[in-house]
C-alpha cells in the first residue's frame, strides 16, 4: 500500500489524477474502521490532512465556504451562528473524539444514508464544490446522493468545500437513536425557514437509500405560511398544518426494516420529528431576530 | 515507512510502519507505549484517546502516517515526573474510579483535556467531554467524583499560585 501525503491542493488533485484508485483519507473515522476490520485493503492512502486549504472557510456575500476538511467540533465553535442547522447535525455526531477528527467532507465522501450532514445540506440547498485537474464543478447536495454509499464523485475527483448561505433564518435538527452520545440515527430531519424566499427547506436521514428532501411538505408548508400571510403576521401555526407537514415528511421516505428500527417506526418517527422542529423553528421566528422578507 | 513524531515531548521514529496501520498500533507495538489501550478500534469506547496536537482523538482512527511532525500525549505523557502522577491520576486513585482499569488511561486523558480547558466544569459538560468513553465495571459515579475532585484540586491550585507574589 502506498501512502500519499500531498501538502497542498494543487498536488492534493495531481496525485489523485494520477492515482485514481487512491482512497483519500481526512478525518479517518470511517476509513480507518475499514482498514482495521480488513473491509477494504485499498493501493493507497491519499492523506488530505496536510492540505490547509481543505481545513479553512470564509464568508462572502452572504455565503459560506465551507472546506471540506473543517472538522465537526470546528463547525459548532465557529460557524454556529452562521449555519446553526449544520452546527446542531454536528453537535450530535459520535463523541467529542469523533467531532475533533470527522468532517463534513469525509460524511459526503461516505455518502451513507445516514450521515448526518445530509439533512441539513439539503434543507440548506447546499452546493458541493468538486474539483480535479480538469477542473472545478458545483454539484447541489440533491443530486451528489447516487444511491446507498454512491455519490455523484469521478474517480479522479475530490471534493474541495461545501457552500451555504448564511442562514436567514431558523434551522433545525433532530435524530433518533438508542441513546445521546455515538448513535448512527435511526431515522433523522432537517429543516431550514428561508423567510426572505418564503421557502422551507428539507431533508430526511436514514430513512431512505440515500438522503432525500421532501418536496411535497415544502410545498405544502410553504404555500400554507404565504397563503395565511403567517410570514409577516408570525401568527401561531394551525395544528392541522403541522400534523399535514409530519405526514407529508414521512410520506417522502422509503425506509427499510432494519436492526436499528422498522420501517413503520421510522415512517412514524419521521412525522413526529418533522411537527416537533417545525414547532421550534416556527417558535424561534416568532420570536423575531429574522427579518420577515427581502 | 518510516514515521517520525513528538511523544511525550519526546521525537520518536517507527520503522516498517504499514501504510494503513493506525497510530495506537505504532504507539503500543512500535514504540513500547501500551498505556492507550486497544479495545474496538473503531472509535466508539475511547480506552485508545490520546492527544494529538491537544485534541482528544482516537489513536485506532488515525493513520499512522497522518501523525507524522504532530505532537501526541498518551498518558504515560500525563505525570509531570516519573514519581508524581497528575492531579486527575491521583483523583482517580483517591475516588475509586478504577477497577479492572482498561478504560482508565483513555478517561484520564479525556478528563485532563476538559479540566485544562473548562476548569471547574458542570456535570453536565463533564458527562458530555467523557461521553466518548466506555466503561463497563464502575457505572461513572465514581468517574464524575473524580472528575469533580480533581478540577476542583487544579482549580484551588491555580488560585493559590496567582496569590503568592
Ligand atoms: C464511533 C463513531 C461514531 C460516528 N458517529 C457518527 C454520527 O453520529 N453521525 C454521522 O454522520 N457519522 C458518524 N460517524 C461516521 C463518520 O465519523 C462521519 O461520516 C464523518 O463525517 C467522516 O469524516 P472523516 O473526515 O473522518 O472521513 P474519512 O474517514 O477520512 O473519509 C470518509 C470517506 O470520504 C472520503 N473522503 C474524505 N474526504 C474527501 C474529500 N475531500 N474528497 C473526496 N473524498 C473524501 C474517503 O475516501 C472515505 O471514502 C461515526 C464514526 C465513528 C467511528
Ligand atoms: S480502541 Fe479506539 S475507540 Fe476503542
Ligand atoms: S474500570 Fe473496567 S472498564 Fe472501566
Amino acid at each position: 500500500m502506498d501512502f500519499l501525503r500531498p501538502a497542498s491542493w494543487a498536488e492534493a488533485l495531481a496525485v489523485k489524477a494520477e492515482r485514481p484508485d487512491a482512497v483519500p483519507i481526512a478525518g479517518g473515522t470511517d476509513v480507518m474502521v475499514e482498514l482495521n476490520f480488513d473491509h477494504r485493503r485499498p493501493p493507497a492512502l491519499l492523506d488530505l490532512t496536510r492540505v490547509a486549504e481543505l481545513a479553512e472557510w470564509s464568508e462572502r456575500d452572504g455565503r459560506v465556504r465551507l472546506g471540506a476538511g473543517v472538522p465537526y467540533a470546528r463547525i459548532i465553535a465557529e460557524l454556529g451562528d452562521r449555519l446553526p442547522g449544520l452546527a446542531t447535525a454536528a453537535r450530535t455526531v459520535g463523541s467529542p473524539q469523533i467531532r475533533n477528527r470527522g468532517t463534513v467532507g469525509g460524511n459526503l465522501g461516505a455518502a451513507s444514508p445516514a450521515g448526518d450532514a445530509h439533512p441539513v445540506l439539503l434543507a440548506t440547498d447546499a452546493v458541493v464544490e468538486v474539483a480535479s485537474t480538469r477542473g472545478v464543478r458545483t454539484v447541489p447536495a440533491a443530486e451528489f446522493y447516487r444511491g446507498v454509499k454512491r455519490n455523484a464523485l469521478e474517480p479522479d475527483e475530490l471534493i474541495a468545500a461545501v457552500h451555504l448561505d448564511v442562514a436567514r433564518g431558523p434551522q433545525q435538527f433532530a435524530k433518533v437513536g438508542t441513546r445521546n452520545a455515538m448513535v448512527i440515527a435511526v431515522c433523522a430531519f432537517g429543516l431550514a425557514l428561508h423567510p426572505d424566499r418564503r421557502r422551507v427547506g428539507t431533508g430526511i436521514g436514514s430513512a431512505a437509500p440515500t438522503p432525500v428532501r421532501a418536496p411535497a411538505a415544502e410545498d405544502f408548508l410553504s404555500a400554507e405560511l404565504t397563503d395565511a400571510g403567517l410570514w409577516a403576521s408570525r401568527r401561531p401555526l394551525p395544528d392541522a398544518v403541522r400534523r399535514r407537514f409530519g405526514e407529508l415528511v414521512a410520506e417522502a421516505a422509503s425506509p427499510i426494516d432494519d436492526v436499528r428500527g422498522s420501517a413503520a417506526y421510522r415512517r412514524h418517527a419521521l412525522a413526529v420529528l418533522a411537527r416537533r422542529t417545525l414547532g421550534w423553528a416556527w417558535d424561534e421566528y416568532r420570536e423575531g431576530g429574522w427579518s420577515a422578507c427581502a | 515507512m518510516r514515521v517520525t513524531v513528538t511523544v511525550n515531548g519526546e521525537r520518536r521514529e517507527a520503522d516498517d510502519v504499514w501504510e494503513g496501520e493506525s497510530l495506537l498500533h505504532v504507539l503500543r507495538e512500535r514504540l513500547g507505549l501500551p498505556g492507550s489501550k486497544n479495545a474496538c478500534e473503531q472509535g466508539e469506547c475511547g480506552s485508545c484517546t490520546v492527544l494529538m496536537d491537544g485534541l482528544p482523538v482516537c489513536a485506532c482512527l488515525v493513520a499512522a502516517g497522518q501523525a507524522q511532525d504532530r505532537e501526541v500525549r498518551t498518558v504515560e505523557g500525563l505525570a509531570e515526573g516519573a514519581d508524581r502522577l497528575a492531579p486527575v491520576q491521583e483523583a482517580f486513585v483517591e475516588a475509586g474510579a478504577v477497577q479492572c482499569g482498561f478504560c482508565t488511561p483513555g478517561l484520564l486523558v479525556a478528563a485532563h483535556d476538559l479540566i485544562r480547558r473548562a476548569g471547574r466544569p458542570s456535570d453536565v459538560e463533564i458527562r458530555e467531554a467523557l461521553a466518548g468513553n466506555l466503561c463497563r465495571c464502575t457505572g461513572y459515579e465514581k468517574i464524575m467524583e473524580a472528575v469533580r475532585l480533581a478540577a476542583a484540586r487544579t482549580a484551588s491550585a491555580e488560585l493559590s499560585t496567582e496569590d503568592t507574589p
